[in-house]
């Protein structure tokens, strides 16, 4: 086992990012992400790779878009407002096919909201989030260790499907400090092969374009066509989760990130009382883990969602299970985090109380 | 039998769907001529914009983008931190850089950033069919200030070559035109500085180049370049703005 | 074995680096730990809390409601947080600066001379040291070693004069119990 080190999420996302061969970052200060912004300026300098605090967010996603069309691994982070501001790029860039990652640290909104841990974008995240038909690869992960993981993985995934990705952390998972185990071999960029779309320069090949747009009768039909066949792909090979005592459970819980973490500890308090509680953990947001909840839903008849936001994630859940098992929400909007008696609350007012 | 003259290779064979008598085309013709002079048509990625230009990604014969709407110079920063060894220009009109744009154009002056920009100010909104732009001459007619641009509701044009020149960062900053022979030789010329302080890593250069809109401006093309003398270049002189090589010496 | 602890104080009083160098401290003695911090948005002179979870099992939630022990270093945080001390927990409280007196009946209270004992020591912002000592002593979640391990990892400008007067202050704290 490789040694282990005490870090900051938002820390473990940069050493991720490095790792994962990335030496791209443009991004804009906003709080609670900006150990990334900060960390990752010094981690650059250190490496030699490329940091830009660029004027918006708006300025930051398209210099990704710039960097990605390049053929380069890029990267952004930034919190629920900031994230808002890049939609417009996040479309041109799905549009385009061009993968990037972006982290949003979620905040409490809606507008400046606040600076406490939230998972209110989880539409943003899910639905698309900017104009137009597209999707992009939505990763949670739940603890410092993932947060060190993840890039990798989004960004072998956004350039397996030529598709923008996404990490939702929440402010509590960037500011709480966990060991982390440096589990694989940092990448070499160099050993990177170059994209067959990316920009730099003829010499030798046909000249190649970068765009979004197709004015010509029914080519933008077909472009779309052929992503939805794309995004289908995506929806049948890449749901991920993790399932946690949920063979024998009379009521399982549905939460990520944050949630699922202290979902965890109540499901401890609940089952040294007997109550067989198990954990739904979805990975990917987007692919939604359709599979395994639709076989679940054959024979649980509770569901337990919990969420930091007004149920946003319920819908998804209810198409997954075809509505055949009872959906429970329990909530915490605008900067709420719930706590495992709580939790455990719940779970006795669905089960009927203490056995 | 010798060829004289034809279309350099630095364009393609695209037909390009500009109106008669618009001044894109003798931009881009420029440009084209310029990738092969400079030997850079084949490390040279090029951004085209949002508005008339848009096909641009067309008409160049390199590798090429097409962002959102005023982003180039955003988009142009990536490309370059990423394969500094590329030549970038980013194409721009007037709407794309003055107006949506503003924010980038400032700040990748500020940063002196190594790229050259090519802006295109035709004082209207072209593809959208000649509304007000940022650069709209006081009391000239756009289709949403028809009885003339009043700078008690519509505010002052912005002079793009002189707001950057308020800043330490830019390299290069000219204003120049394409109405006349002369003007476009001196385009020309310009647009070549701003290519090779690039090559030369010397960082932002910016060519403002006023150009024709007979179809939106509701003139013959003929009418168009006599106005650009008599009236846009009263407002816009022309000149260099900050041209750093020559402070230099 | 799960010890879940909060630390509480104004912003300077050394909360923050407590809570990190008990999860170094930890993690040294390959336990699973959380560090969570809690402040205002103000930059100085607010309020900070951390939460630290220190385990045999993995830790689930970061987030403490009822925490095994507290250390309260100033007066409005031992009103905050004594409530929530979990029944049989332990409260640690900076009688040097806390002018209250806690009131459970059902908890164990130890009151630290904290800031007098750094003072005595020369150094008044390592009263948070002195009170990492006591509670080290009295729950033996970690050992007095590991701490002065984990100080270093924590303090990695500070001079060896400065590491080792943070030392004597883990020292006095762990010999007053």
């Amino acid at each position: 086992m490789s040694e282990k080190k005490l870090m900051y999420g938002n820390h473990a996302i940069v050493e991720g990012v490095i790792a994962a061969g990335c030496r791209f970052f443009a991004g804009y200060p906003i709080t609670p992400q900006n150990e990334i912004p900060e960390f990752m300026s010094i981690r650059m300098n250190e490496i030699g790779g490329v940091f830009i605090q660029t004027e918006s967010e708006i300025a930051a996603i398209n210099m990704l878009f710039g960097a990605a069309a390049a053929g380069k691994r890029a990267m952004t982070s930034s919190s629920s407002p900031g994230i808002s501001l890049m939609q417009e790029g996040i479309s041109y860039i799905a549009g385009a096919d061009i993968p990037v990652l972006v982290v949003n640290v979620i905040r409490g909104g809606p507008g400046l909201g606040n600076i406490a841990p939230a998972q209110s974008d989880y539409y943003q995240a899910t639905k698309g989030g900017g104009h137009g038909d597209y999707f992009t690869i939505t990763l949670a992960p739940n603890s410092a260790q993932e947060l060190y993981e993840f890039p990798k993985l989004a960004f072998e995934l956004a350039e397996k499907y030529r598709n923008p990705a996404l990490i939702l952390a929440d402010g509590l998972l960037g500011q709480m400090m966990e060991p982390v185990e440096f589990t694989y071999k940092p990448i070499d960029p160099d050993t990177l092969s170059e994209p067959s779309y990316a920009l730099s320069g003829c010499k030798g090949r046909d000249r190649r374009v970068v765009r979004s747009y197709d004015l010509k009768p029914g080519k933008l039909e077909e472009m779309n066509w052929q992503r939805l066949k794309k995004y289908q792909k995506i929806q049948e090979t890449e749901q991920r989760f993790e399932a946690t005592d949920c063979e024998d459970a009379d009521l399982i819980i549905i939460a990520y990130g944050t949630c699922a973490r202290v979902c965890d500890a109540a499901i401890r308090m609940a089952r040294s009382d007997g109550h067989k509680v198990g954990l739904l953990r979805p990975i990917t947001l987007w692919p939604f883990p359709n599979n395994v909840l639709a076989g679940m839903s054959k024979t649980v008849r509770n569901f337990l969602v919990v969420e930091m936001n007004m149920g946003q994630m319920i819908d998804d859940v209810k198409l997954a299970t075809e509505c055949r098992s009872k959906i429970h929400f329990h909530g915490r909007p605008g900067g709420g985090v719930p706590t495992p008696p709580e939790i455990y609350e719940k779970i006795q007012a669905i089960l009927g109380g203490a056995r | 039998m010798k060829q004289l003259f034809g279309r350099p290779n630095g364009l393609t064979d695209v037909l390009q769907r500009y109106c008669p008598g618009c001044g894109h085309g003798i931009v881009h013709r420029i440009i084209g001529d310029l990738l092969i002079k400079l030997n850079i048509r084949e490390c040279t990625v090029g951004i085209a914009p949002v508005g008339c230009s848009v096909f641009a990604d067309e008409y160049f014969n390199c590798d090429m983008i097409q962002p959102p709407h005023g982003r180039g110079p955003a988009v142009s920063t990536g490309i370059k931190r990423a394969r500094p060894d590329c030549i970038v220009f980013s194409y721009q009109g007037d709407g794309d850089l003055a107006a949506i744009g503003t924010a980038e154009i400032v700040h990748a002056a500020a940063r002196n950033e190594n790229i050259t920009i090519v802006f295109i100010n035709n004082a209207i909104f072209g593809m959208t069919g000649g509304q007000l732009a940022p650069t709209t001459l006081p009391g000239m007619k756009s289709t949403t200030s028809v009885q003339g641009r009043d700078i008690k509701k519509q505010g002052y044009p912005i002079k793009v070559c002189e707001l950057l020149a308020g800043l330490d960062g830019p390299y290069y900053l000219v204003r120049t035109a394409v109405n006349t022979p002369k003007n476009v030789i001196n385009t020309e010329k310009a647009l070549k500085n701003a290519f090779v302080n690039q090559i030369e890593n010397k960082g932002f250069s910016m060519v403002e180049i006023l150009s024709m809109c007979p179809t939106n401006w509701g003139m013959t093309p003929v009418q168009s370049k006599k106005w650009v003398d008599d009236t846009m270049m009263k407002y816009y002189p022309l000149g260099e703005y900050r041209n750093r090589a020559k402070e230099e010496k | 074995m799960t010890s879940e602890i909060i630390i509480a104080g104004f912003g300077g009083q050394g909360v923050v680096s407590s809570g990190i160098i008990l999860g170094h401290a930890g993690l040294f003695e390959d336990k699973n730990v959380t560090f969570f911090p809690s402040y205002g948005a103000e930059m100085r002179g607010g309020t900070a809390n951390c939460s630290v979870v220190i385990s045999d099992e993995p830790v689930a939630s970061p987030i403490v409601a009822s925490p095994d022990v507290v250390i309260s270093m100033n007066e409005p945080s031992l009103l905050r947080f004594e409530p929530m001390v979990k029944a049989g927990g332990i409260l640690f409280y900076n009688k040097t600066l806390i002018k209250s007196v806690p009131t459970r009946k059902d908890i164990t209270i130890i009151p630290v001379e904290a800031n007098a004992i750094a003072e005595e020591l020369g150094q008044g912002r390592i009263a948070n040291m002195v009170m990492l000592g006591a509670l080290i002593k009295k729950t033996g979640i970690l050992k007095l070693e590991t701490l002065k391990m984990a100080q270093r990892e924590r303090f990695t400008k500070a001079d060896d004069e400065q590491l080792s007067l943070n030392d004597r202050a883990l020292e006095r704290g762990y010999e007053l119990l």
